[in-house]
C-alpha cells in the first residue's frame, strides 16, 4: 500500500524524468570528447589500412612480380593486372590498376603478397575531384610507395614479430 | 524632428505606418531570435551529449566566435536552394501552408506585453486571442500535408493535427486555471495580479504548480517537439508534413515550429512566471536603497525567463527518448484533462476560502 502511494507521488511529482534530467545536466558541464579533425588527430594504429602504395627494393627495381595473388584474392575486384616479360627476362606488371572507389581496405593484397610489395599506407586523407581520379595506375602507386617508404619500412619492421 | 513632426507630416496615415513600425520591432528581433534558438538548440544538445556543436562557422575568422554565423550561414543555403513542387501537388496550397503555419506564430505576438504598457495591441481579450490564433496553425500542417499530394505528408499532417488538437485542450483548460487566478483575459492584467510583497512566491506557478506542468508539457507536445515529436520522428520517419518541403517553404516551417517555441514560451513566463516581474521583488529587497534595483520589473526579467524556459525545452528533447503515438494520446486525453479538470474545481472552491492568498 505504502509502496503504491509512493509510486502513485513519484509519477505525478515526474521523480524519474527530474532524474533524467539530472544526467544530462551533468554532462551539459562535462569535459568534452570531441576531437577538432583537421587541428587534432586520433593516434592511428601501425596496422592501418590507408591509402595503397608499391614498394622498390633499395637498388631500386620494382618488387612486383605480377604473380597476380593480390588480384585473386581481392574481394571487390578492384585490382587489375597486366604483365609481360621484360628484355631482361624477368616478369613485370605492364598494368596495376586500384579502383579505390571498389576498395574495401581489407588488406588481403598486402598479406597475400609475397614481396611485400602492394602495401596499404597509413594515409587516409586523399580524394579525388574529377571521375577517374580515384583509380590508381601503377606510376601513381610506385610515387607513393617512394614517397612514404620511410614510414612504410619503419611500420612492417615494428610489426614483423607479429606477422 | 521628434515623433510629433512625422505625425503632422503623415496626417491619416501615421496611425498605420507608426503601427507598421512597431510590427517590425517586434517581428524582426523574433526572426533573431529563433535564428540563434537553433543554434543554442545544437550548442546545448551537442554539450548534453558531450560534443561540441558547430563551431567551424564564424565572423571575420575570428575564432573565439566560432559557430555565431552558422544560422546565417543556414539561412543562405535554405535561401538559395530549390523548392521543389511535386507533381500533382495543389501549387496554391502548397505554397499558402507554410505561410499559413507561421502567421499564428507571429500573430500571437500582437497581445504579449513585453513590460508595463509594453504592448503592440492591449485588449482586453488578450488570451481569448492568443487560444484562437494559435490554433490557426494546424490549418498549415494539414493544408501541408493535403497539398503535397503524397501520402506519407498526408499521414504525418493527421498525426500532427489529432496530436495537436488533443493538447491544445489540456492547454486550454490549464489556461482556465490562469484566467479564473487572475480574474483577468488581458495578459497584461494577468501579470499585474502576481505583484506582491514577497516576489516569485506571488507567482501563479505556485497555486496553479499542477496546470504549471501541465501548460509546459503541453507546449512541448502542441509545438510538436521531443519528446512528442512523432510527427516528424527526425530518427525513424525523417519528417511529417513537410517531407516534401524544400528551400524557403521549409524554412518557413522552420521557423513557424521556433516561433512557437519562444512563443509557448513566453506565454508561460507572462501567466505563470510573472512576465516582467522580478522574482527578487520582496518587500525588504525593494526598500533597502541598493538593492532596489535587484526588484524593478523590466523586460530583462522576461526576457530571462523566457530564456530559462526555452532551456527547458531543449533540455527535454536532450534527455527523453519520443513517446509512442498512441501513449501521447493516453497523456493528454487519460492524464492531463483530468488533472486540470480536477484542479480547476479545487481551484474554484480555494478561491472562495480565506486561504487564498494570491
Amino acid at each position: 500500500m505504502i509502496q503504491r502511494i509512493r509510486e502513485f507521488f513519484r509519477t505525478f511529482l515526474l521523480y524519474e524524468l527530474v532524474r533524467g534530467m539530472m544526467l544530462t545536466g551533468r554532462n551539459l558541464f562535462a569535459r568534452k570528447i570531441t576531437v577538432q579533425y583537421p587541428e587534432e588527430k586520433t593516434p592511428q594504429s601501425r596496422r592501418f589500412r590507408g591509402l595503397h602504395a608499391l614498394r622498390r627494393y633499395p637498388n631500386g627495381e620494382e618488387r612486383c612480380i605480377a604473380c597476380k595473388l593480390c588480384e585473386a584474392v581481392c574481394p571487390a575486384l578492384a585490382i587489375t593486372i597486366e604483365s609481360e616479360q621484360r628484355d631482361d627476362g624477368t616478369r613485370r606488371t605492364t598494368r596495376y590498376d586500384i579502383d579505390l572507389t571498389k576498395c574495401i581496405f581489407c588488406g588481403l593484397c598486402e598479406e597475400s603478397c609475397p614481396v611485400d610489395s602492394i602495401v596499404e599506407t597509413r594515409i587516409l586523407e586523399y580524394h579525388g575531384e574529377r571521375r577517374g581520379d580515384l583509380i590508381y595506375t601503377k606510376p601513381m602507386l610506385l610515387a607513393i610507395g617512394d614517397k612514404y617508404e620511410e614510414e612504410i619500412a619503419r611500420d612492417r619492421a615494428a610489426d614483423a614479430n607479429y606477422r | 524632428m521628434d515623433l510629433a513632426f512625422f505625425e503632422q507630416m503623415l496626417g491619416p496615415a501615421w496611425p498605420a505606418i507608426w503601427t507598421l513600425v512597431k510590427i517590425v520591432a517586434i517581428v524582426l528581433p523574433l526572426l533573431v531570435c529563433v535564428a540563434y534558438l537553433t543554434l543554442l538548440e545544437r550548442k546545448i544538445i551537442g554539450w548534453m551529449q558531450v560534443r561540441l556543436g558547430p563551431n567551424r562557422v564564424t565572423f571575420f575568422g575570428i575564432r573565439a566566435l566560432g559557430g555565431l554565423a552558422q544560422p546565417i550561414a543556414d539561412a543562405l543555403k535554405l535561401l538559395t536552394k530549390e523548392i521543389i513542387v511535386p507533381s500533382g501537388a495543389n501549387k496554391f496550397l502548397f505554397v499558402l501552408a507554410p505561410v499559413m503555419a507561421i502567421m499564428p506564430a507571429l500573430a500571437a505576438w500582437a497581445v504579449i506585453p513585453f513590460a508595463p504598457e509594453v504592448v503592440l495591441a492591449n485588449i482586453d481579450a488578450g488570451l481569448l486571442y492568443v487560444m484562437a490564433i494559435t490554433s490557426m496553425g494546424v490549418y498549415g500542417v494539414i493544408i501541408a500535408g493535403w497539398a503535397s499530394n503524397s501520402k506519407y505528408a498526408f499521414l504525418g499532417s493527421l498525426r500532427s493535427a489529432a496530436q495537436i488538437v488533443s493538447y491544445e485542450i489540456a492547454m486550454g483548460f490549464a489556461l482556465v486555471g490562469v484566467l479564473m487566478a487572475a480574474q483577468s483575459l488581458n495578459l497584461g492584467d494577468i501579470v499585474v495580479r502576481q505583484v506582491g510583497q514577497y516576489g516569485f512566491l506571488n507567482w501563479f506557478f505556485i497555486p496553479l504548480f499542477p496546470l504549471f506542468l501541465v501548460y509546459l508539457i503541453a507546449g512541448v507536445a502542441e509545438t510538436n517537439r521531443a519528446p512528442f515529436d512523432v510527427a516528424e520522428g527526425e530518427s525513424e520517419i525523417v519528417a511529417g508534413f513537410h517531407v516534401e518541403y524544400s528551400g524557403m517553404t521549409f524554412a518557413i516551417f522552420f521557423l513557424a515550429e521556433y516561433a512557437n517555441m519562444i512563443l509557448v514560451s513566453t506565454l508561460c513566463s507572462v501567466m505563470f512566471l510573472g512576465g516582467w516581474l522580478s522574482p527578487l521583488a520582496f518587500g525588504f529587497i525593494s526598500e533597502t536603497p541598493g538593492l532596489s534595483l535587484l526588484a524593478a520589473p523590466g523586460f530583462h526579467w522576461l526576457a530571462f525567463k523566457v530564456f530559462c524556459v526555452l532551456f527547458m525545452f531543449l533540455w527535454f528533447r536532450a534527455t527523453f527518448p519520443r513517446y509512442r503515438y498512441d501513449q501521447i494520446m493516453r497523456l493528454g486525453w487519460k492524464i492531463f484533462i483530468p488533472i486540470t479538470l480536477v484542479w480547476i474545481f479545487a481551484l474554484a472552491i480555494w478561491m472562495m476560502t480565506p486561504w487564498w492568498l494570491w
